[in-house]
């Protein structure tokens, strides 16, 4: 059966001036219609590359430089850049993290709103402005007939977090990818937020893509979890399977640090080391630095996705490889 | 916005005050009304009466205050050259500078936006590494040398256009105009091309920097996102962006333009406020050289709110800080 979005072997490259260096290194996933997916992983895993790559929107000296991104039957990546704009902003919505910055200081909320209907339908103003105060009273803005004349710096971060949604909801798009949508916000409104997102998704039949380095928000949300680990995939699985019973060091590292699986009184616990940089990759799984169970293949060997107990569950690792440990 | 408009004048007001203050004190300290007077004739008691007389042995606050209450009058004293007052002479000589000013701006504004905004979206192309290299040479080489090299070309060499003077005047409700005869424009074309060669290329310059630094920033890729088409997110998303500096800025290269005249209307011989002012000072006309300190203090001051104000017109943020 046909994928919603269906990602095979995506390659992400920069350019810089000692050389390319490989970015995102052979990402493939799939998301379904109305399907909500956890994109995890530390800073620097390359989550938020994906999630633009999808859109083709690499700022530079980033490109595609291999790999498909299949999207109802077109693939996004070989599209021209007038092709992709129609999917832009269209049938593919983004949340940006900062909602502080995302926004045109100098432009009013509705012309931020109606610029992006007109830039997609063919609707006169007064119909473009009517879908974007419907859109306002979803995401629960109060008196939004107000709202539109009025610009980004009065609202507080919250409700323009709930303005940015209300922008991805515009043009019903099939997909949203939201990139850290509750990151920059106070700990208080990032569970409204969270839940007026996964409520809309649902409401409106929406996919969700949600690239997040919080363990705890992706289990609440999501249905399915991938965790990327310097530009690679490393696990991939049902939320509820991956949180319980996490198979990969990594992922299993991921969630023992989590505090809530703490135990009182003792010092939290965590993945000794950094992630490598991109330009100083080490040889093998990217890992073995910092893993625990690491033996002399995986110094030489990049471990491939394997099928574990279902085929919803894939995980990269020399170790689980083997049957070994688990 | 309107007490943000009131606010700005009652600062513009102040400033006025301090300048007519360095004004004065200029004045009071090397300029000498009774020599402005009377001749070598006049013996020491005479001039020491009419001193008192004109009450120049006042203390000097007490003479600030009553120059400027002349000075609010319109009156800035008389020119001892032109034996008229210094504010005739000035609004005389005003026409032909404040129109060089304007096409000089105009020739900055209609090319430095086009080409600074080519050279932020195309950084790497041909087109905009000759603009960047033109531009530097631009800055470097003086108003004068400009000067003294266009009219070399183009009057001299090519004989296209004249060298010096303001041509065929229209008088306009007593505004001596340049720029309703063809011959008055001729005339205009290579004074305000050498006046604007130094602004030009630091303006083209300042709105490619701003330019950059805005097409890297959130708001514009989000911009992309949304899937707007190229024109919109260049010249509505990031234009407006990039204009808050530029005009922050501009308003205060504007005046510096004003005095950027003298230079340009000595080598045309341009019978301007500029010219004047150097043929003032050759002749140590203190009354009229403060007269015309005053005058651009007051028209750069006067230039500056106005700026302010369409500032606040193009930044939301500042509109509603008014508001409040």
């Amino acid at each position: 059966m046909d994928h919603l979005l269906e990602i095979q072997n995506l390659e992400v490259k920069f350019r810089l001036r000692s050389g390319e260096v490989t970015a995102i290194n052979d990402v493939s996933f799939f998301l379904d219609q109305g399907e909500r997916v956890g994109l995890v992983g530390e800073s620097g895993a390359g989550k938020s590359v994906t999630g633009f790559a999808i859109i083709k929107l690499i700022s530079k000296p980033g490109f595609i430089s291999g790999g498909k991104v299949l999207f109802e039957g077109r693939d996004i990546a070989g599209l021209s850049i007038e092709e992709v704009r129609n999917i832009r902003g269209n049938r593919i919505s983004m949340i940006f993290q900062d909602p502080m910055m995302t926004l045109n200081p100098v432009l009013s909320i509705g012309t931020q709103m109606t610029e992006t209907i007109l830039a997609h339908k063919n609707v006169s103003k007064a119909e473009a402005q009517a879908i974007a105060l419907d859109k306002l009273k979803k995401v629960h803005i109060p008196s939004p007939e107000k709202r539109l004349d009025q610009y980004p710096h009065e609202f507080s971060g919250g409700m323009r977090q709930r303005i940015v949604i209300a922008i991805a909801l515009l043009t019903d798009p099939a997909v949203i990818i939201a990139d850290e949508p509750t990151t920059a916000l106070d700990v208080t409104i990032q569970a409204e937020i969270m839940d007026l997102l996964s409520e809309l998704c649902e409401s409106e039949k929406m996919a969700l893509i949600l690239i997040t380095h919080d363990l705890g928000v992706v289990s609440q949300v999501t249905d399915r979890i991938i965790v990327m680990y310097a530009g690679r995939i490393v696990e991939q699985g049902l939320t509820r399977d991956v949180v319980s019973n996490p198979r990969h060091p990594y992922t299993k590292g991921l969630i023992a640090a989590l505090p809530e699986s703490q135990q009182r009184g003792k010092a939290l616990s965590q993945i000794p080391g950094t992630m490598p940089s991109l330009t100083d990759m080490p040889q093998g799984c990217s890992f073995h630095p910092r893993c625990e169970l690491v033996m002399p293949i995986c110094k030489e060997k990049v471990p491939e996705l394997i099928e574990l107990d279902n085929k919803n569950a894939l995980v990269a690792c020399h170790a689980l490889a083997k049957g070994g440990a688990s | 916005m309107f007490a943000f408009v009131i606010r700005r004048i009652i600062q513009s007001l102040f400033v006025i005050l301090v300048i007519g203050f360095i004004g004065f004190a200029i004045k009071h300290q090397i300029g000498d009304p009774v020599r402005d007077l009377v001749g070598i004739s006049v013996s020491k008691a005479e001039r020491d009466a009419l001193r008192e007389e004109l009450g120049l042995n006042d203390p000097f606050m007490s003479q600030y205050v009553r120059f400027m209450k002349n000075a609010v009058r319109g009156d800035l004293g008389m020119s001892f050259f032109y034996k008229k007052p210094t504010l005739k002479v000035i609004v005389k000589k005003a026409p032909a500078t404040l129109e060089l000013v304007f096409v000089s701006s105009l020739i900055i504004i209609f090319l430095s936006i086009p080409a600074g905004v080519y050279a932020a979206i195309r950084p790497r192309s041909w087109l905009t590494r000759f603009i960047m290299g033109a531009s530097i040479v631009g800055v470097s080489i003086p108003v004068f040398l400009t000067a003294i090299l266009l009219i070399y070309v183009f009057s001299v060499e090519l004989g296209w256009l004249p060298s010096y003077g303001r041509g065929a005047t229209v008088s306009l409700w007593g505004w001596e105009t340049g720029l309703l005869t063809i011959d008055g424009w001729k005339h205009l074309i290579l004074p305000s091309i050498a006046l604007s060669s130094i602004m030009l290329p630091l303006f083209i310059r300042l709105i490619r920097s701003e330019m950059m630094e805005v097409l890297q920033s959130e708001y514009v890729k989000y911009a992309w996102a949304k899937g707007l088409a190229p024109r919109r997110v260049y010249f509505v998303h990031a234009f407006k962006n990039t204009l808050l500096p530029v005009i922050t800025v501009g308003g205060v290269q504007l005046g510096i333009l004003i005095a950027y005249t003298i230079l340009t209307e000595t080598v045309f011989q341009w019978q301007g406020m500029g010219f004047m002012f150097l043929e003032a000072v050759e002749r140590s006309d203190t009354t009229l050289l403060v007269a015309y300190m005053m005058v651009v203090g007051v028209v750069f001051v006067a230039v500056n709110t106005m700026v302010d104000i369409i500032y606040g017109l193009v930044n939301p943020t500042v509109r509603i800080a008014g508001r409040k």
